[in-house]
């Protein structure tokens, strides 16, 4: 009977498969924002080494961390890629499934812009308060705090605009919005006053801090979950939107986008590299030490990954608007003798 | 009051409305209420056909110049000691030199043969290699080491034109555009409209698109299909080898043997159930029992063929059912009643007379598996893969490997807009797919389909 053969060679070859399946290629996975520069890093690696190139997957920070302490073992991560630093409780969590022996490694910077259409009215200067004027649940207006009540950008600052205000900030699944949130919006609440005004109306430190980060939900302020292209749709079709973008993303696509000024300092490599630009974030990758030595090429691919001609500040990484580490020195050296952090 | 006085209530409605040629008031209305529901239903069809015109116009708009591509003749000296510096032509030691040592090469090479060709610019030699993919660096470094021999010689070398380059002559950069654009500059544009009319720089058929693995967001020009399309391949194997055989002895089981029984209902509600759960629930089920629990590896088609068959089950098992009842039940008596026992009568007989419906439900069920990318996300198969799997008899299923659809939603991430053509092309080769696919079950079920 023909299904019985097809049946029984399809289970003799899963039987094979098993006995065959030591992976000889690196998998990553993680933040979607490392993903573009871990992939040419990935194809580089593959062109110029004898080893395969490795598997990037992405799916966010906070997903990559949690399959990469899933455990030790074939079937899981080598390197966890990250928009933020890993937390204490993702240790923990580590380490309660054996995997004790982490390697953080910062590959560079990552600058956040705030971008809108070429051919839109010029929103060429913000300060953070302008962004938590237009954006945050309760400001401050005359000395008072109420719901915010501003529809058009020059309700607050006559420079800008008179148009509506329409924000797409990424959503509460990005790493991105943790940066937003901290160093735009805490930033602006502090600046108007509005954190004052919040502690003296009773509020504790903490709970200032959680009312500053609100965002209002009246519809002025999309968050968006997808990528930076969803984004740059959503901008395409609205000539008043102001969008959030990686600076690589909008160094990709300046025939379509016009940058803000923060602060009135223009975001680029060097601005942020210097710390002029305010808003800009670490990028790291977390090797497993456990599979070092176990999974062909995991050493070699991070020690590529840093190395000079690739995350240096002429490197193809950089080319593509990586912030180059000015520490990358001491970032080749937590490499090379696999440092790990959790000791 | 008698019979005789009153009226038949046929005659009367008849009485007093004229004649059989003239409708009645209630007819008009009839009549009316059915040209409005065929308009209704016309209506629907019309805004059907519209979105299909209005997708298929934006797809093939923005796609089919992804089936072409740019590209640029030069002729290469490989220098024999900056690629084999230490002489023994060892393919071993001169993959140490890095495509950063075979970077210069090409941009000398470059540049020479824009000076050869007198055609005169403003660029450095930086800018001018900015026109050719980094791709065409890599490419040049594998043909090196695969044929040392050549080493010395100056070859004809045909290398990709950068993503910008190749929008220029698809209309999708313009001048004004890289006014604006960091990546490119109208003089980069104006050299390779120079390159073009001294036949340096042509645009072809671009049959890597269909051949060529992933590449990274810097090189659009050079991202293929190759790996999303064997491993998409891959899967359809697993899920037909699996998925058409389990289907279907569930399917004569319950039809033919099980007693009628609460337990036999409670599957058959459960098998309708299944069909309707979303498909990222498989997903789930599949990193926690195939991954975590059996260790097969991540990224792998045989788990993501083994998800998709979990997926396509109930859709077989309720084709087939309906095929299987579909048999008259004067085949399976006179089978009997002539001796047959049940088994025989089942695979002699009905089975066979419900096939074109089995295969038609199958294709179908495999058809909707094709398209499917929310189970992978969660088996690692939403990645960047450059590497081919290998042959499914040397272990390959185990190999990480892409989708077609993962390639799309992998392709529509990306920032540079060199991608948006790129993920278009890609669905439309999936279109295409799912078109085979459809029309094959259509015709097996006009050639082979049997009414009773």
């Amino acid at each position: 009977m023909s299904l019985t053969k097809t049946a029984v060679s399809v289970f003799a070859l899963v039987a094979l498969g098993t006995a065959a399946a030591a992976r000889d290629q690196v998998q990553v996975a993680g933040s979607s924002t490392v993903l573009p520069y871990a992939s040419i890093v990935a194809e580089a690696f593959g062109e110029n080494f004898g080893f395969p190139t490795p598997v990037v997957e992405s799916g966010g920070s906070s997903a990559g961390l949690r399959r990469f302490c899933e455990g030790v073992g074939e079937n899981t991560l080598d390197i966890a890629n990250a928009s933020r630093a890993i937390r204490a409780g993702e240790i923990e969590e580590c380490a309660a499934n054996g995997v004790d022996d982490i390697i953080e490694v910062r590959i560079g910077y990552d600058g956040i812009v705030f971008a809108s259409q070429q051919t839109g009215p010029a929103f060429t200067a913000f300060e953070p308060s302008d962004l938590f004027n237009a954006l945050g649940a309760r400001v401050l207006v005359d000395g008072e705090l109420v719901e915010n009540p501003h529809t058009q950008w020059s309700d607050f600052n006559g420079d800008l605009p008179a148009v509506d205000i329409a924000a797409f900030i990424p959503g509460t699944n990005h790493g991105t919005r943790e940066v937003f949130e901290e160093q735009v919006i805490a930033a602006g609440c502090e600046a108007t006053g509005a954190f004052q005004a919040m502690i003296d109306s009773g509020m504790s430190e903490d709970e200032a801090e959680d009312a500053c980060l609100a965002v209002r939900s009246d519809g002025v302020a999309v968050d968006i979950t997808g990528d930076y292209t969803e984004t740059l749709a959503r901008i395409d079709s609205n000539p008043n939107g102001v969008g959030v973008f990686g600076l690589s993303f909008y160094e990709n696509n300046t025939d379509v986008l016009k940058v803000a000024t923060m602060s009135g300092v223009a975001p680029s490599t060097e601005t942020i590299a210097s710390g002029e630009y305010p808003v800009s974030r670490p990028l790291f990758f977390y090797i497993k030490g456990a599979h070092i030595g176990v999974i062909p090429g995991l050493k070699e691919y991070a020690s590529f990954f840093v190395s000079d001609d690739i995350a240096g500040p002429n490197g193809p990484l950089a080319d593509y608007g990586l912030v180059s580490d000015p520490e990358l020195a001491s970032v080749q050296e937590t490499v090379e003798n696999e440092v790990d952090m959790t000791e | 009051m008698t019979d005789a006085t009153a009226p038949a209530p046929g005659a009367r409605s008849r009485v007093g409305q004229g004649s059989l040629l003239r409708q009645d008031t209630r007819t008009i209305k009839r009549n009316a209420a059915e040209n409005r529901f065929r308009i209704y239903g016309l209506t629907a069809i019309c805004i059907g056909i519209l979105m299909l015109v209005f997708l298929l116009t934006s797809i093939l708009s923005n796609g089919l110049s992804s089936f072409r591509q740019t590209t640029i003749q030069v002729p290469v000296t490989l220098v024999a000691d900056r690629l084999d510096p230490e002489g023994n032509r060892d393919p071993a030691e001169m993959a140490r030199v890095t495509t950063f040592g075979y970077a210069p090469l090409l941009r000398d090479a470059l540049v020479g043969t824009i000076a050869d060709a007198g055609i005169e610019t403003e660029l450095d030699a930086g800018d001018i290699a900015d026109i050719v993919s980094d791709e065409s660096v890599a490419q040049l470094r594998n043909f090196v080491l695969a044929n040392p021999d050549l080493l010395g010689q100056t070859m004809p070398v045909e290398v990709l034109a950068s993503g910008r380059i190749d929008g220029f002559f698809k209309g999708r950069v313009t001048y004004a555009t890289a006014e604006l654009d960091q990546n490119i500059s109208p003089e980069q544009l104006r050299l390779a409209e120079a390159l073009k009319a001294e036949g340096l720089l042509a645009t072809g058929f671009n049959f890597d698109f269909f051949t060529a693995p992933d590449a990274s967001v810097t090189r659009p020009e050079a991202a293929g299909l190759g790996v999303a399309i064997l491993g998409s391949l891959y899967m359809m194997l697993v899920v037909l080898a699996l998925a058409l055989p389990i289907g279907v002895a569930a399917s004569i089981y319950l039809e033919e043997f099980a007693p009628q029984n609460r337990f036999t209902d409670l599957v058959e509600v459960n098998i309708s159930n299944l069909a309707a759960v979303p498909s990222i629930v498989f997903g789930i089920l599949g990193l926690a029992v195939f991954i975590n629990f059996a260790g097969l590896p991540q990224s792998a088609p045989i788990v993501g063929g083994l998800v998709l068959t979990l997926m396509t089950l109930p859709t077989i098992i309720i084709a087939t059912r309906a095929a299987l009842k579909a048999v008259p039940p004067s085949i399976r008596d006179a089978a009997l009643g002539v001796g047959a026992s049940k088994m025989q009568t089942v695979f002699h007989h009905v089975l066979p007379l419900a096939m074109p419906g089995i295969l038609t439900g199958t294709i179908i069920g495999l058809a909707q598996a094709l398209g499917e990318t929310a189970p992978l996300l969660l088996i690692g198969m939403v990645a960047f893969v450059r590497e081919y799997p290998d042959a499914p008899w040397e272990g390959g299923l185990f190999d990480p490997a892409t989708a077609l659809p993962v390639q799309i939603y992998n392709f529509t991430q990306r920032s540079d807009p060199a991608f948006v053509e790129r993920a278009s092309g890609a669905i439309i080769v999936l279109l295409l797919f799912l078109f085979l696919m459809n029309l094959a079950a259509i015709l097996l079920r006009r050639r082979f389909e049997r009414r009773w």
